[in-house]
C-alpha cells in the first residue's frame, strides 16, 4: 500500500538528444512525485519518453536539465560509489530485452548483484535458490538464458531485481517481448510483491494489463506528463484471456 | 535511508572479490572458446617468433665462427631486429583488433553489469584480467615452441651439446623476456577499449545493437 512518504520525486526534468542535425526533445519538463509503497505505472505511446524517464529515474543516464531525488538525495550530488550502491542495493531493474549476462546460469544472474553487495557466498546461492523458487524456477537453477523461454527469463530477471531486497523495482516494459499469458503472470507476481513486500514498483509500459493492478497511472505523451490518474478513477474493462486464473 | 546513502563508510560497500573476478574472467575465456584462441594465437605467433630470434643468437654464441665481415654482421643484426619489431607490432594491432570486438560485442553486458552495482573499474578488472590470462598462457606457449623450434634445429645441425653450453641463466632470460613483452602488449592493447567501454553510461551501452 502507498505510505505518505517520498521516494522518487523529479524537479523539471528533461532530456534532449542530439541525431545527426535534429535536436529530440525526448523528456520536457517532467515533475512527479512517487509515493514510498506505490505501485504506480507510466504509460504511453511508443516514443512518447517513457523510457528516457526510466532511465533518468534509475541513474542510467544524465538528464539534460532538472533533477532527480531518491529519498530526498539529488542523483546529480552522488559520485561514481554512491551512484553504484544505489542501483546495486536501492533499485532492482527489470528490462523489456531481459539482459542475463548470457555467459552466466540463472543462479549466477542472480547471485552477480549480491557478490557487488559483498555477500558471502554461502548466503549468496541460498538467497538465489529462495528467490528462483519464488519466481517459479526452482528447477532450472544450472539453465543458461538461451535454455529458457522468454517467460522464464524475465523470471530469471525478477528474481535478479530482489537480490538486494531493494526499496525500489523499475521495470521497463517488463511484459513487452511476452505473450499474452506469460505478461499476465508476471504482472500478478509484481503486485504480490507489491503487496506482501512493500517494494516500490515503478513500471514504464503500454501494456493495458498493467491498469488493473496500478495504484496511480502517470500518461506520458511527447515528453511531457499529460495526466496522472488514480487507479480508482479509471474506468476500464480489460480483456479475459481463456486458460488464465485470475 | 538518505542517511545510510550519504555515509560514505556505507555507500563504499561495492566490491568484486579478486576469486570471483577470477571466475567470471576464467568462464567468459571458456564459453567464448575460439575467439579466445584467436586472440592467443596472435600473441603466441609473435612471441614465438621473438623468442626464435633470441634463441637463435644464444645458439650462434656457442658455435665457432669462421671469421665474417662485422659490418655484413650489424648489418644481419639490424634487419633481424627490425623484423622483430615489426612482427611484434602486427601482432599488438591483431590483439588491440580482437579485444575491441569482444569488448563491443559485450556492451549490454557491460551495461547489464553496472546496472547491477558494478563499478567502471570492475568492468576495466575484468576485461584486464581475461586478457592477461590469455597473453600469459600464449606467452609461455610461444617460448616453447620458438626456443623448443629453435633447439631441435641447432641439435640436428651441432649435436645436443651445443643446447647444454648455453646455460640454464640465458634461456631463463629468454622465457622471462618473452613473458614480459607478451603480457605488457597484451594488456596495453586491451586497457582502452575496456575503459572506453566501462566510462560508457548504462542506458547507452544497454542501446547498442551490434
Amino acid at each position: 500500500m502507498p505510505t505518505n512518504e517520498y521516494v522518487v520525486r523529479t524537479r523539471d526534468l528533461s532530456k534532449e538528444f542530439i541525431l545527426g542535425d535534429t535536436l529530440l526533445r525526448a523528456l520536457d519538463g517532467v515533475a512527479l512525485d512517487i509515493y514510498r509503497g506505490e505501485y504506480i505505472s507510466i504509460m504511453g505511446p511508443s516514443g512518447s519518453g517513457k523510457s528516457t524517464l526510466f532511465n533518468m529515474i534509475g541513474g542510467l543516464d544524465k538528464p539534460t536539465a532538472g533533477s532527480v531525488f531518491i529519498n530526498d538525495v539529488d542523483m546529480a550530488q552522488l559520485d561514481a560509489h554512491e551512484l553504484a550502491y544505489l542501483r546495486c542495493r536501492t533499485i532492482g531493474y527489470i528490462f523489456q530485452t531481459f539482459n542475463l549476462i548470457p555467459v552466466m546460469t540463472a543462479l549466477e544472474n542472480v547471485t552477480l548483484p549480491m557478490i557487488f553487495a559483498g555477500t558471502p557466498t554461502d548466503d549468496c546461492i541460498e538467497k538465489g535458490v529462495k528467490l528462483l523458487n519464488l519466481v517459479g524456477l526452482g528447477d532450472r537453477l544450472h539453465h543458461k538464458p538461451s535454455e529458457l523461454s522468454g517467460g522464464q527469463q524475465q523470471r530469471v530477471a525478477c528474481a535478479r531485481a530482489l537480490a538486494n531486497d531493494p526499496a525500489i523495482i523499475l521495470a521497463d516494459e517488463p511484459t513487452g517481448n511476452l505473450d499474452l499469458k506469460t505478461g499476465t503472470e508476471i504482472i500478478h507476481l509484481l503486485k504480490r510483491l507489491n503487496q506482501e513486500q512493500g517494494v516500490t514498483i515503478i513500471s514504464a509500459t503500454h501494456d493495458l494489463k498493467m491498469l488493473d493492478v496500478s495504484d496511480r497511472i502517470v500518461w506520458i505523451r511527447d515528453g511531457k506528463c499529460e495526466r496522472i490518474e488514480q487507479r480508482a478513477d479509471v474506468d476500464l474493462k480489460v480483456g479475459e484471456v481463456e486458460g488464465v486464473e485470475q | 535511508m538518505s542517511t545510510q546513502m550519504r555515509d560514505s563508510s556505507v555507500g563504499r560497500q561495492i566490491q568484486l572479490p579478486i576469486s570471483k573476478a577470477f571466475q567470471i574472467s576464467l568462464n567468459s575465456i571458456r564459453i567464448r572458446f575460439w575467439r579466445s584462441v584467436i586472440t592467443a594465437g596472435g600473441i603466441f605467433l609473435g612471441i614465438a617468433f621473438l623468442v626464435s630470434v633470441l634463441s637463435t643468437s644464444l645458439v650462434q654464441q656457442q658455435i665457432p665462427q669462421t671469421v665474417t665481415d662485422t659490418a655484413a654482421e650489424m648489418a644481419a643484426k639490424n634487419r633481424q631486429l627490425w623484423l622483430v619489431i615489426m612482427s611484434l607490432l602486427v601482432c599488438t594491432v591483431g590483439i588491440t583488433n580482437s579485444m575491441l570486438m569482444s569488448v563491443t560485442e559485450r556492451f549490454k553486458e557491460i551495461g547489464t553489469m553496472k546496472c547491477l552495482g558494478a563499478l567502471d573499474i570492475f568492468v576495466v578488472e575484468l576485461f584486464l584480467l581475461e586478457s592477461g590470462l590469455l597473453g600469459i598462457v600464449a606467452s609461455f606457449i610461444g617460448w616453447l615452441v620458438g626456443f623448443g623450434g629453435i633447439a631441435l634445429l641447432a641439435a640436428a645441425g651441432h649435436g645436443w651439446a651445443v643446447i647444454g653450453k648455453i646455460g640454464f641463466l640465458p634461456i631463463i632470460g629468454t622465457l622471462g623476456k618473452a613473458m614480459t613483452i607478451g603480457i605488457v602488449l597484451t594488456v596495453t592493447a586491451t586497457i582502452p577499449p575496456a575503459i572506453r567501454a566501462a566510462k560508457m553510461p548504462p542506458a547507452v551501452a544497454l542501446r547498442t545493437e551490434i
